[in-house]
């Protein structure tokens, strides 16, 4: 199992989920990936879209600068 | 929704499209701005996809959307919005996503008359021929109007189930979306591009103007959605942000903009785009004054801050409002 970041800090949704997306595909069920964002939106877009995909949020944080840190767990069924 | 609604009640397998261009209105204004909005910044195609239980798969298409912005076969509407150049890429973008994963045809939610350039009568069979995918482009909301496609003759679909819908009159949509509980839905008449927008546009042919050609890169069009835009001179504009998160969204773009803004009151955040001189810097910093809270003060301190980091400050008079030329605004 893989654990990798990706940087989506500055992009506007659903440039964060279209990122996230892109790396995921060349990732293997169970891997985690934690995706950084800056844009508020990305709070409800990766959700909503791991969701649909079959990945799981494995946790979300946010600091004091409202950047958001979501770390999901690559599903089976993507 | 309603189209994609049509098919999964028929036990179609379907899994939704959403091609981002750069110039999507949805989002991008709220996350910039409104920070403390009553609303969920969500996006709406994911929302919908949600709605409707299948996957959404958002395909990034900035590069390759360039040259339908730029050289539109069909030409413009009322303002840079290349429609029908637009839906006949798109729906090819769809064909090509469909032949390498396995798809069978492609499905829109488009109505006969419903827009006028890109579905007309004579226009949908446009998008249908110059994407690629001919009879595999079905239009469940007014199929009955239209010649059968190949998933109707081959009894994928029952075509008697689909919809005779044409004109621009909603109410139909609306009713049906009624019937399936479909109480929060995206505002269905345009609106979702920022190239139907006067005023973006506007700025995007200034843009072009001033560069003599017209090309464009992603950051080019995102700073055209934020802020005021003016341009006092020919050779530099300045971006000034409205309210705190338009400023944070301008901070971004600091360590490639010689930057602006009041040290001595509360005030915007100010790029210089292009190149401003010494009198120039003056002009700038009077304006980047007159927008701060210090516009009625004999005196405004704004510091200056080069792309190299390097910052000094000006002690200016905020330029009076009669002095703003109204040309200056893009």
């Amino acid at each position: 199992m893989s654990h990798s970041e990706l940087d989506a800090r500055r992009l506007l949704c659903p440039l964060p989920v279209i990122r996230a997306e892109q790396r995921i595909a060349g990732l293997a069920p169970g891997d985690t990936l934690d995706i950084l964002c800056t844009d508020p939106g990305a709070r409800y877009d990766i959700p909503a879209w791991c969701r649909m995909h079959g990945h799981e949020i494995v946790a979300t944080a946010q600091d004091e600068n409202g950047e958001l840190r979501v770390t999901v767990r690559v599903g089976a069924a993507s | 929704m309603l189209a994609v609604r049509l098919l999964l009640d028929q036990g179609i397998h379907v899994e939704a499209l959403n091609f981002f261009t750069g110039f999507c209105v949805e989002g991008h204004t709220h996350a910039i701005r409104k920070r403390a909005g009553d609303r969920p910044k969500r996006n709406n195609a994911l929302w919908a996809a949600e709605q409707l239980g299948i996957k959404l798969h958002i395909i990034d298409v900035i590069d390759d959307y360039k040259d339908v912005v730029i050289n539109p076969k069909h030409g413009y509407g009322a303002h840079l919005n290349p429609c029908l150049d637009c839906k006949g890429f798109m729906v090819g973008k769809a064909r090509e996503w469909m032949e390498i994963n396995g798809f069978d045809f492609i499905v829109t939610g488009e109505v006969i008359g419903q827009r006028p350039m890109s579905q007309r009568r004579d226009t949908l069979p446009v998008v249908a021929r110059e994407s690629g995918a001919f009879d595999r482009l079905l239009r469940p909301l007014c199929a009955k109007l239209l010649p059968e496609t190949l998933p109707e003759r081959e009894g994928w679909v029952d075509r008697e189930k689909l919809l005779g819908l044409n004109g621009r009159n909603r109410k139909p949509q609306i009713a049906l979306a009624e019937r399936y509980g479909f109480s929060d839905y995206a505002q269905p008449a345009g609106g979702c591009c920022f190239l139907t927008d006067p005023n973006y546009t506007s700025r995007l042919s200034d843009l072009w103007a001033r560069r003599g050609d017209k090309r464009y890169e992603l950051d080019d069009i995102m700073l055209l959605k934020v802020g005021r835009h003016l341009r006092p001179r020919p050779h530099f504009k300045l971006i000034i942000g409205r309210e705190q998160g338009e400023n944070n969204f301008l901070s971004g773009y600091r360590r490639e903009f010689t930057h602006l803004i009041a040290a001595s009151h509360e005030g915007p955040l100010v790029l210089i785009d292009g190149t401003a001189g010494g009198d120039d810097l003056i002009l700038a910093a009077r304006l980047t004054a007159r927008f701060s809270q210090g516009r009625d003060c004999a005196r405004v301190t704004v510091t200056v801050t080069d792309k190299t980091g390097a910052s000094r400050q000006l002690d200016v008079t905020p330029l009076p409002n009669d002095q703003i030329r109204p040309d200056w605004y893009l």
